[in-house]
């Protein structure tokens, strides 16, 4: 599981079947300090998250298994929103 | 299986109800030494680890639904166990 932070909506019309109804998100990663790494990703959304959410999301086949039908080619899915990250020493 | 450094915890209400009880820590790998390898990464906890804790991780789904006990979790990396050594 990796965080993210929400920055904005993909609307895609002509998709696989198994995705309609997905809510499709562009997720920037995030390390623990919540700066961003790396380059933006999209991801099917489970938790109804919005933008400016911090999300965390899992990959892999691991992602597909996150939504309702489970026989769906996601390889990123937001599987909730975070309140809060405490880093402590 | 990898070694992690606990640096953090998550603390989220909105997510799927199989992450429900489970508590998400924030892990630093490690390599032999102990020293800071890599991105850091979220992992599910089940042996009660805590912050500063030298842990074992697996990063590999189908292990990680056989301790949940559930054949379809999305769930891929989690604490096993807290190292005592390494030698």
């Amino acid at each position: 599981m990796k965080l993210g932070k929400v920055i904005g909506n993909v609307v895609c019309t002509q998709k696989v079947e198994s995705f309609q109804g997905i809510k499709l998100l562009l997720v920037q990663p995030l390390n623990e300090k919540l700066e961003e790494i790396g380059d933006p990703v999209v991801a099917c959304d489970t938790a109804q998250a919005g933008i400016n959410d911090i999300v965390f999301y899992e990959g892999g086949r691991e992602a597909a298994l996150g939504l309702k039908n489970w026989f769906n080619p996601s390889d990123l899915t937001i599987i909730g929103i975070v309140d809060q990250v405490n880093i402590g020493e | 299986m990898i070694l992690g450094k606990v640096i953090g915890n998550v603390v989220s209400t909105i997510k799927l109800p199989v992450y429900q009880g489970y508590k998400i820590l924030v892990v630093q790998p490690v390599n032999n030494k102990e020293e800071p390898q890599g991105e850091s990464v979220l992992a599910l906890d089940t042996v009660q680890a805590g912050v500063g804790d030298t842990v074992l991780v697996i990063d590999e789904g189908n292990s990680s639904r056989l301790i949940m006990n559930n054949s379809t979790a999305p769930v891929r990396t989690m604490i096993v166990g807290i190292v005592d050594a390494i030698n």
